[in-house]
């Protein structure tokens, strides 16, 4: 796409350098830990060393012998206030502290209040607790069983630990298409427990002001209004109103969906800022975070899959069991507990698909958030693209053979999914075939067969993933009872200049550049006039805030939308003065003109001056607008993939020799920025594919608590990726953008983890759940008769 | 409590310090200089990346008192007369920042790297920077920056 | 993650710094590089009520060769390790290793002297130190001793260093002619301890054969490190052809005792010293022959 303004405008299709930059480059970004208030006191939290046990004594005597421990609180001092516990997202009950019992190990216990951080941690040391320990459930399958112990005891009449059943699409058509199948495969699929890890933890600062009653809370949330409302609703019995609820989201050391929840350290750090009157600032470490902040995904999946001989999909039947540990605090759609899991027929055009989910309580943290993903899409498209490989294989069929057999036709967009999604656009062969070309996969699959028969082991694998995000129509989509619309406020000053605020807030996305952009598109000021602001409720107009690759599909069209009022009213001020009819104006960007004599012109920024200073009679003074975009539809972002790896037969390591991408989101607002997008995105997909799990023993204590086990890739470990794009754009979107944030992430696993298998398949290996540890492989290896 | 002289980005800091402070909670609460930051507590991430007498070391992991009567620089020192040198203009060019919260690390690590290694390959600056954790960019653009940083180094002199 | 409060001295010379160890007995404990015993404060696994810092005694940071030995003194970083030419040139295995520990900023303040000290068997240079037969330099109240590094690491966790002894030096043999050696770690990631690490070390005589002075060291497969003596004592006089290389890497194996963990299952670490230890055998073969 040619840009339609000029480079100093910076409008669509621009790679203008963001604006955020200067301030990170120096060191004076200003995220929350950064934040000092005088008077501050530092909460640390007393943690569960058991995943099951109950609270037989709380002494706290020693902690407050130690000078500068101001106070101790548990569970017993909130409960005076009725707030020990609180709702989740998806209307569960979680514990702010415990009065009887922990269900997870490192479960927040008793918070300590001191003078520096370093005299809270001593605090902290010194609480004694007793604990009782109870019987542990780990395994959400054996929680489900018969015998199981009933964990929620809190939870009167409650007799199991099953959460809830959902169920989606037409059973009877699917079984019939497996009753006629000529050809059908199962896996068993796990999509282990991940944590997202933004390199900043999540933390506050609270500070409630006694004499004006105003409670001010800087914090590292994605949605600083819904907490806002969630803060009013949770303890407006103790005098919290919202209008006396300030949230400041400042800056934010990334999200990933990890700072979409109320986790229970911020709500102790509020309690604790009403009790005392003081600042209160709490920062969680690398290991709270890693073992008590929500996880994402989780899921025991089996997936079955129906077809003809001949590589044509006709069915896909899907079971899944939930871990959600011992609360359901996933931050999902509230009419959808297991989000958009039922986007799982992806990229393929088949004619019937059942999923059935069913969450259970365990003792582990609580969570089902995003990882850089949409409501559980990544789970869908791992699902759907490592079922269709086994089956691709099963029939004997090259992987990308069967995916143009069976794709979704350009022609048959708009599309209506046997699940009933409405696919927006789409072009899926020309991505896949694009990303072949860039890999040159005729030549790789001779060189692989060349190399197989030397007894060496390459594998090519392909992801043709369709993303679903923007969430969404007001119809379908809320949290809470919040309508998941989004907002812009577009203010434009006398002498030209413009303020813009949004309902978002960046995480490092860099929407202070790409609404900026967004303006100067649609109404011609120069991306150096436009000032973005988000993440303060007192200032932003309400909006749901920034996961879901939400932001471009709804705030961004929301801005537009905004901007389109502002240029509406440009018009009649640009009539008056021109002395033309309004309707005999032409626009381009930055001007009104007179059709057939653009010397008769009136610029956006004279237009801005008269709006305070000769606004026609009967037109209010001032230009500015605001918009609640409610978004028509979600769009359908979508992309292949390709990796090609080879494998140690000694050690059992994976290196993955290339990775083409080719995503399409259509129309792009920042080339710079949405390759960074998907650069991050795809190292955020490598991450879960080889590295990173959480997993617990048989005494729910966690193996992957910190760093030292939780492993990151560093540069070293991430391949050089190669990116590329097609553009096809959304026909509802007002700039035809899609959202891009996180199709990497939900793309990716399934390439790496085809090409493994694709490396192995004929030596008997059908599967394997990531992270693909080189243990795993030698495992594998070894099992079919491979050594060095 | 022990009194220590600190360096900092060429300005002297005399300081009360229990002995267990940590030179990163020294630079950012006792100097205010937050520039630097946190991000794990095990020695992993590099955010907290400082360069000590010349060397780029994990603030979090030396003790502030291990600093008296030595040098620091931080990424508040980097700029110098209003210009940012060559490296950050090099990360402002290429994107190579996204929530900037591992960027002060990655520009300290760069700032000693590229000092001892004028025209690095892409596997020597991958590996430089394989104690600095990033989960925005992916390092591709962050590779870049320093390339485009010695470009510039070796044209034009130092910073 | 906060230490708890000490008390912290700072020497200035390696006397005052050995009178103080004496007198504070088992409360001090030496800070060198300071990348395992700070991390293990921040945690409160490690609590020492005294730190005696020897960062600020001045002649420790040498790499030398003298009397036929490479010297390495108490202050030299993993970092000076890897740009000195004198290690570069002669003692590429030195090079394999140090480049695998943790990460470029830990291995600016991390020394060579601590990474023994600090007596884990999931630290790379043991196994090396193993392999080159190193000697430790350690001094006390009562003077000076060497170790050789096959003496040094009695249990877990543990050293031949006295609770008032420093490791001042290590002494590494000046290898002969046609000695070639080879450090190999499989890690998760950068900046992660070994699954498995294997450092071989070999010295061929006039008719292509290994000489006596074979030295083979395995990393984090059993509660020390590992000399693996069986495999030593195998390749020793023989010509390291393929079948012999193959039944030397085995005997390694067999000489470790891994656990599961979470980096792997036991059987899996065993055969890695299998894999690993073949593939260092023909690494160092190469090295003699001047190949890197
Ligand atoms: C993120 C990270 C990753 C790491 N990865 C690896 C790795 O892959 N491989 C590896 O080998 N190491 C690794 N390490 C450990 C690192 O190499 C340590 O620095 C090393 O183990 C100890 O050296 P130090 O100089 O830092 O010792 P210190 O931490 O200062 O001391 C360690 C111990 O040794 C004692 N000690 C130190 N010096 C002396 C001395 N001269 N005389 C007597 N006692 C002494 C101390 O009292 C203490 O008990 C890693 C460290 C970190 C933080
Ligand atoms: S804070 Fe993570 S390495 Fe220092
Ligand atoms: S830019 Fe966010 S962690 Fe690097």
């Amino acid at each position: 796409m040619t840009p339609r303004t000029s480079p100093e405008v910076g409008g669509m299709g621009h790679s203008v350098k963001r604006k955020e930059d200067p301030r990170f480059l120096r060191g004076q970004g200003n995220y929350v830990d950064d934040v000092v208030l005088p008077d501050m006191l530092y909460l640390d939290i007393v943690r569960s060393p058991y995943a099951h046990a109950k609270i037989t004594n709380i002494d706290t005597s020693k902690a407050l012998a130690i000078p500068g421990v101001a106070a101790v609180i548990t569970g017993k001092d909130l409960a005076q206030y009725n707030l020990h516990w609180m709702p989740t997202l998806m209307s569960d009950t979680q514990m702010v502290l415990p009065v009887e019992k922990v269900m997870y190990q490192a479960q927040e216990v008793a918070a300590v209040l001191a003078t520096s951080r370093y005299v809270a941690a001593d605090g902290v040391d010194a609480v004694e607790i007793d604990y009782d320990p109870l019987p542990v459930v780990v395994d959400p399958k054996k929680a489900l069983l018969p015998d199981a112990p009933v964990l929620r005891t809190d939870k009167e009449g409650k007799k199991d630990n099953h959460i809830w059943h959902w169920e989606w699409g037409d059973k009877a058509a699917t079984d019939k298409t497996f009753q006629e199948a000529e050809v059908t495969v199962q896996e068993d699929i796990y999509i282990p427990r991940i944590h997202v890890s933004s390199i900043e933890t999540c933390g506050c600062v609270a500070h409630f002001n006694k004499v004006t009653g105003k409670l001010t809370v800087w914090m590292t949330t994605q949605a600083p209004h819904a907490i806002r409302t969630v803060f009013a609703l949770v303890a407006g019995h103790v005098g919290l109103a919202e209008h006396k609820i300030q949230i400041i989201s400042p800056d934010i050391g990334g999200g990933f969906g990890g700072k979409v929840p109320v986790y229970p350290g911020y709500v102790i750090a509020v309690a604790a800022s009403v009790l005392t009157g003081k600042p209160v600032k709490w920062i969680e470490d690398r290991m709270e975070n890693l073992q008590a902040d929500s996880f994402a995904r989780d899921y025991h999946i089996s997936a079955e899959l129906a077809g003809k001989k001949d590589g044509t999909i006709t069915g896909l039947r899907i079971k899944t069991i939930a871990d959600h540990g011992y609360t359901d605090a996933a931050a999902n759609p509230s009419k959808f507990p297991a989000g958009l899991f039922h986007i799982c027929t992806g990229s393929y055009d088949l004619k019937a698909a059942h999923v059935e989910v069913d969450g259970a309580y365990t003792n582990k943290p609580p969570g089902g958030i995003a990882y850089r993903c949409s409501f559980r899409v990544t789970e869908a498209v791992h699902t759907i693209e490592r079922i269709a490989d086994v089956m691709a294989h099963e029939i004997g069929m090259d992987p990308a053979e069967f995916r143009f057999k069976n794709f979704i036709k350009p022609e048959q967009f708009p599309y209506k999914s046997a699940l009933g999604w409405e696919y927006d656009s789409g072009n899926y062969a020309a991505a896949l075939k694009l990303a072949m070309e860039r890999i040159e996969y005729d030549e790789l699959r001779k060189e692989q067969a060349e190399k197989r028969a030397r007894g060496e082991l390459t594998g090519i694998g392909i992801s043709s993933f369709t993303e679903i995000v923007g969430a969404g129509p007001s119809k379908h989509f809320d949290i809470l009872g919040l309508k998941m619309f989004d907002s812009a406020e577009i203010r434009v000053h006398p002498t030209g200049k413009v303020i813009a605020r949004f309902g978002t807030k960046s995480q490092g996305q860099g929407h202070e550049t790409t609404y900026a952009q967004i303006i100067a598109e649609e109404l011609g000021f120069p991306v150096a006039d436009i000032a973005v602001e988000e993440g303060d409720t007192d200032t932003a107009p309400y909006g749901l805030g920034t996961y879901a690759s939400r932001s471009t599909p709804v705030a961004g069209a929301a801005c537009a939308m905004a901007a389109r009022k502002i240029r509406d009213k440009a018009r009649k001020i640009a009539a008056y003065l021109l002395e033309a009819h309004e309707d005999d104006l032409e626009w381009e960007p930055g001007k009104f003109f007179v059709k057939g004599s653009p010397d008769r012109a009136k610029t956006i920024q004279e237009i801005s001056l008269a709006a305070y200073t000769n606004h026609p009679p009967g037109v209010e003074a001032g230009l500015e607008a605001v918009d609640y975009y409610d978004p028509p539809n979600l769009t359908y972002p979508f992309g292949s993939y390709i990796c090609v790896v080879d494998i140690d037969k000694g050690t059992g390591e994976v290196k993955i020799r290339r990775f083409v991408a080719v995503d399409d989101c259509g129309n792009i607002i920042n080339p710079m920025i949405v390759e960074g997008q998907i650069h991050g995105g795809l190292t955020m997909g490598l991450a879960p594919a080889m590295y990173e799990e959480i997993q617990y023993d048989e005494s729910g204590n966690n193996l992957n608590g910190s760093f030292m086990n939780y492993l990151l890739p560093t540069a070293v470990e991430t391949p050089k990726w190669e990116t590329d794009k097609t553009c096809t754009p959304s026909p509802h979107h007002p700039l035809g953008a899609k959202g891009v944030g996180e199709s990497a992430t939900v793309g990716a696993p399934a390439a790496i983890v085809n090409a493994v298998v694709d490396a192995m398949w004929h030596l008997g290996v059908r599967h394997i759940d990531i992270p693909i540890t080189p243990a795993k492989v030698w495992k594998l290896l070894r099992e079919n008769g491979v050594s060095e | 409590m022990a009194a220590i002289n600190v360096k900092v980005n060429g300005v002297d800091h005399k300081a009360e310090v229990e002995p267990r402070l940590l030179l990163v909670h020294f630079i950012r609460e006792v100097l205010r200089l937050t520039g630097t930051h946190i991000g794990c507590d095990t020695s992993h991430c590099g955010a907290c990346t400082v360069v000590l007498d010349g060397r780029a070391v994990k603030s979090c992991t030396v003790f502030a008192i291990q600093a008296d009567g030595r040098e620091v620089l931080t990424v508040e020192g980097l700029e110098q007369d209003g210009k940012l040198n060559h490296l950050q203009e090099g990360f402002f060019q290429e994107h190579g920042l996204q929530c900037g919260f591992c960027t002060p690390g990655m520009l300290m690590t760069g700032y000693e790297f590229l000092k001892n290694n004028a025209e690095p390959s892409e596997d020597e600056i991958r590996h430089a920077i394989s104690g600095n954790l990033c989960r925005c960019t992916g390092y591709v653009n962050i590779v870049k920056a320093y390339q485009y940083a010695a470009q510039k180094m070796r044209e034009g002199g130092a910073q | 993650m906060i230490p708890r409060s000490f008390e912290y001295s700072a020497p200035g010379t390696l006397d005052e710094a050995v009178a103080l160890l004496q007198k504070l007995g088992s409360d001090a404990k030496i800070l060198s590089g300071g990348q395992s015993l700070i991390p293990m404060m921040k945690l409160r696994l490690a609590s020492p009520p005294h730190i005696v810092d020897i960062n600020r005694i001045p002649g420790l940071d040498y790499i030398t060769e003298k009397d036929g030995f490479l010297r390495i003194g108490a202050l030299v970083r993993e970092s000076d390790l890897e740009r000195s030419e004198l290690v570069r040139s002669r003692f590429p295995i030195l090079v394999d290793t140090t480049s695998v520990i943790a990460d470029p900023l830990v291995r600016n303040q991390a020394t060579v002297c601590g990474n023994l000290a600090h007596g884990d068997p999931a630290n790379d240079h043991p196994a090396t130190m193993l392999a080159l037969g190193a000697i430790v330099v350690a001094v006390g109240p009562r003077g000076e001793r060497d170790v050789p590094v096959e003496n040094f690491f009695p249990a877990l966790f543990t050293t031949a260093l006295e609770a008032d002894e420093i490791l001042r030096e290590i002494k590494i043999p000046i290898p002969p002619p046609s000695t070639g050696g080879a450090y190999l770690k499989l890690e998760r990631k950068v900046g992660d301890y070994a699954t498995a690490g294997v450092a071989v070390q070999i010295t061929l005589n006039n008719s292509g054969a290994c000489t006596a002075a074979a030295g083979i060291g395995l990393t984090n497969v059993g509660f020390t490190p590992i000399k693996a003596v069986k495999a030593e004592a195998f390749v020793k006089g023989k010509q390291l052809d393929q079948a012999a290389v193959k039944q030397a890497s085995e005997i390694a194996a067999g000489e470790s005792h891994p656990v599961d963990d979470i980096r792997g299952p036991a059987d899996y670490k065993r055969d890695l010293v299998r894999v690993l230890t073949a593939r260092a055998i023909v690494r160092a073969l190469e090295r003699v022959k001047g190949g890197v």
